[in-house]
C-alpha cells in the first residue's frame, strides 16, 4: 500500500461536520483506490471526537484530530499552521478542502506555506498522466475546473508539488452509501500553537436559518430577469406552490432584491441537482448554468429563441412565461 | 498619522459580459477581443481603503502585477483618490499562477516598506480562485480576514469586519498589520472625480528603481506611474512566472453553448399539457 494517503480536511461549525467533507471523503475513496492508498481526515476543533465516527462510514480510515478550546471556531492562522504541521507529518499526496468560507480562507494559506499547487473550485478530479516536454508523470491528480468566468474548462496539474491540493464546492461530488459498520482510527495530534498565533478576535457569530433549502429540493423553479415583473413573480410563485417546488433565482434577480441570497443558484451561489429545474425567463449565462446544468431534467422557458439556456435544457419552450406558466399550472391541476 | 494602506488591483478581461460579438461561429469565446476592465471586487477593495482615508486620514498605494497596459487600472485608482500607484511588470512574470503572483506582490509590498492594512478584492473574474490575497498574507506572515462583506470599524490599531458564512454571519477583529479581502457586497465604489481625472489623465509609466515618500503629502501630485521589474522588487526570478508556478495547465476546453438534443415544446395548451402529464407519469412531478 502506498504510504502517501489522500487527505480530506474535515470542516466543522459548532461541532457539526460540514456536508461537503463527507462528499470529499466519498470522492477521496475513489482517488485512493486508483492510487492504491487510503483516505485520512484532518480535523480541528474542541470536544469534536464523538462526531468523527461518521467519517468512517463514508470511507475514512484514519482521522488526525487536534483538539484545543481555541480551535473550536475557525480562524485563519491557527488552522493553517496546524494543518501544515499535520501535512508535513503524515505526508499525503493529495489534500482536499471544501470550497467553503473556511476552505477558501485556509487552503490558500496552507498551500502558500508548503509552496504547493492549489486548484480552486474543482468540478471533477481524476488520476491520470501528465506529459511535459520529455518528462511524464503518472498518477497525477487532474484537477478540472471552470475559469474565465466559466467560459472555459481547464484541467490543472501540479506534477512537482507534494501534496497536490484542491478545493471542491458542496454538491459537486456524490456521497458514498454509508456503511455504519465501519470504524476509523482517531489519532490525537496535540496543538502546537502559541498565543502569538491567535490573531483574529471573534466578536460575534450569528446563526441564521436559511430562507430556503434548495439543496434538498426535488423540484426547483428558477426565476430569471425575464420573470422579474410583478406578474412574472406571481406566476413563478404560483407554479412553485402548485408543484411543491422551491424557488431559485439568478444572480441579477437576487441583486435586484427580489429574493435573498439563499435563493441564488450559479457560480457565486449554490450548485443544485434537482430532479426537475424549470428555468423561467433565465437567459442562461454560463455563471448561472454552472449551478444547475446537472439537474436531471431542465425545462427552459424564454421569449428569446437564441437564449443560451436552451443549450443546457432538455425541453425548450419559446414564449412568454406569463402564458406558459399558467398553462403548466392548469395541466398539473388537471391530473394531480 | 493616519493609516498606511496598500491595495492590490488587477486588470482582467470582461468575462461576465460575453456579448454576441465575442462569440466565434463555433460557439466558443474569443478571449483575445474581450475588453479589459478593472476587476470588480478590486474596486470594492479600493473603496474600503478610500473610505478609511476619508475618515481617519492616511495614504493609499495601489499596486498591480501585469503587462504595461495594466497601468490603465492604476490610472483609475488615481482618478478615485489613490495617493500613489506602482506597476510591477516584467516578461519573467508571464505564466504565473497564484503562488508566483503572490510572491511577486509580497516582494513589492516589502519594497514599499511600512503598511498597516492591505486590501484585496476577494477574487478576480478570470482566475476565479480567491487565492492571491491569503497567499500574500501568508508570505508576509500577517493575519488575514477574508470575504469581508462589511468593514464595521477601523481605528489606528485595528480593523473589524463582518462576513457571511454558510450558517449566517460572523464579526471578526484583527490588529494591524492585516490583509483583508473584500467582496462585492461591501460597498458601491465611488466614481472618478473630475478634478483627479484632469490631473492624471495623461500620466505615463516610468521604469525606475526608486521609491520615496517625500511627495506623499496631501493633494500633492505624483509625476509618473512607477514601473518596477523583477530586479527592482528584489525577487528571485525562479520563483516568478511559469517557473515559480506549481500548477500547470494540462488542457483547456472551451465551453460550447449550442443546442443539444433539446425537445422543442410549442407554446400552446396541448403540447404543454402533454409535457406536464409525461413528467407526472415519470414521477418527476407529482
Amino acid at each position: 500500500m502506498n504510504q502517501h494517503p489522500v487527505m480530506v480536511f474535515i470542516e466543522q461549525t459548532a461541532n457539526i461536520i460540514a456536508p461537503v467533507s463527507l462528499e470529499l471523503i466519498s470522492e477521496a475513496t475513489k482517488l485512493a483506490a486508483k492510487l492504491q492508498t487510503k483516505v485520512i481526515g484532518c480535523a480541528l476543533g474542541h470536544n469534536l471526537k464523538n462526531e468523527l465516527n461518521v467519517l468512517a462510514h463514508y470511507g475514512c480510515e484514519q482521522i488526525i484530530y487536534t483538539d484545543d478550546a481555541r480551535l473550536a471556531h475557525f480562524t485563519s492562522v491557527p488552522y493553517a499552521k496546524t494543518i501544515v504541521k499535520i501535512i508535513q507529518k503524515y505526508q499525503p499526496q493529495v489534500v482536499l478542502f471544501g470550497a467553503t468560507t473556511i476552505g477558501r480562507d485556509v487552503a490558500p494559506r496552507v498551500a502558500s506555506e508548503l509552496k504547493c499547487g492549489l486548484t480552486a473550485d474543482c468540478t471533477s478530479l481524476e488520476i491520470g498522466d501528465y506529459k511535459s516536454k520529455d518528462k511524464t508523470w503518472t498518477n497525477a491528480l487532474l484537477q478540472i475546473r471552470p475559469a474565465f468566468g466559466g467560459n472555459i474548462v481547464a484541467t490543472i496539474v501540479s506534477p512537482e508539488s507534494f501534496p497536490s491540493m484542491a478545493t471542491v464546492r458542496e454538491g459537486v461530488m456524490k456521497l458514498n452509501t454509508p456503511d455504519t459498520k465501519k470504524h476509523a482510527e482517531i489519532i490525537n495530534e496535540p496543538c502546537a500553537l502559541s498565543t502569538n498565533d491567535f490573531l483574529t478576535e471573534i466578536i460575534e457569530v450569528v446563526k441564521k436559518e436559511k430562507a430556503v433549502d434548495l439543496k434538498g429540493a426535488r423540484i426547483i423553479v428558477g426565476a430569471g430577469m425575464g420573470a422579474a415583473t410583478a406578474q412574472g413573480m406571481k406566476n413563478v410563485r404560483e407554479l412553485a406552490k402548485v408543484l411543491g417546488a422551491e424557488i431559485a433565482a439568478s444572480r441579477p434577480v437576487v441583486d435586484g432584491g427580489h429574493f435573498v441570497k439563499d435563493h441564488q443558484v450559479g457560480q457565486t451561489g449554490l450548485t443544485v441537482r434537482p430532479n426537475l429545474y424549470i428555468a423561467c425567463g433565465i437567459s442562461g449565462q454560463i455563471q448561472h448554468c454552472a449551478g444547475m446544468s446537472e439537474s436531471m431534467r431542465i425545462i427552459a422557458i424564454n421569449n428569446d429563441p437564441k437564449a443560451p439556456i436552451f443549450g443546457v435544457a432538455h425541453y425548450g419552450i419559446v414564449g412568454d412565461l406569463n402564458e406558459v406558466l399558467p398553462r403548466m399550472i392548469k395541466a398539473y391541476k388537471a391530473k394531480v | 498619522m493616519g493609516i498606511k494602506m496598500i491595495v492590490t488591483v488587477k486588470q482582467v478581461p470582461d468575462t461576465h459580459n460575453v456579448s454576441a460579438n465575442a462569440m466565434k461561429p463555433d460557439g466558443t469565446v474569443n478571449r483575445a477581443i474581450l475588453p479589459t476592465i478593472f476587476n470588480p471586487e478590486d474596486l470594492n477593495a479600493l473603496e474600503e481603503a478610500l473610505k478609511i482615508k476619508d475618515a481617519l486620514g492616511g495614504t493609499v498605494t495601489c499596486i498591480t502585477m501585469g503587462p504595461p497596459k495594466a497601468a490603465d487600472v492604476l490610472k483609475e485608482c488615481l482618478f478615485r483618490g489613490a495617493d500613489d500607484v506602482i506597476l510591477v511588470s516584467d516578461r519573467r512574470f508571464a505564466g504565473a499562477d497564484t503562488l508566483a503572483t503572490s510572491y511577486a506582490l509580497k516582494s513589492t509590498i516589502e519594497k514599499i516598506g511600512a503598511y498597516d492594512l492591505i486590501f484585496c478584492g476577494r477574487q478576480a473574474i478570470d482566475g476565479d480562485t480567491a487565492q492571491v490575497g491569503p497567499q500574500i498574507a501568508e508570505k508576509l506572515k500577517i493575519n488575514q480576514l477574508c470575504n469581508a462583506s462589511e468593514v464595521v470599524a477601523v481605528d489606528e490599531k485595528s480593523i473589524t469586519i463582518k462576513r457571511l458564512t454558510e450558517y449566517g454571519n460572523e464579526t471578526l477583529k484583527s490588529k494591524f498589520p492585516c490583509l483583508v479581502t473584500v467582496t462585492a457586497e461591501a460597498n458601491d465604489p465611488r466614481a472618478p472625480s473630475a478634478k483627479r481625472v484632469m490631473r492624471y489623465k495623461k500620466i505615463a509609466s516610468l521604469k525606475t528603481q526608486n521609491y520615496g515618500e517625500a511627495y506623499l503629502e496631501n493633494n500633492s501630485q505624483i509625476p509618473h506611474i512607477k514601473e518596477w521589474d523583477v530586479d527592482t522588487i528584489g525577487a528571485d526570478p525562479v520563483q516568478c512566472g511559469l517557473s515559480g508556478s506549481p500548477t500547470k495547465v494540462k488542457e483547456i476546453q472551451t465551453v460550447v453553448l449550442k443546442a443539444g438534443e433539446i425537445k422543442q415544446i410549442s407554446n400552446n395548451e396541448s403540447e404543454i399539457t402533454a409535457l406536464v402529464h409525461q413528467l407526472i407519469n415519470e414521477h418527476i412531478l407529482g
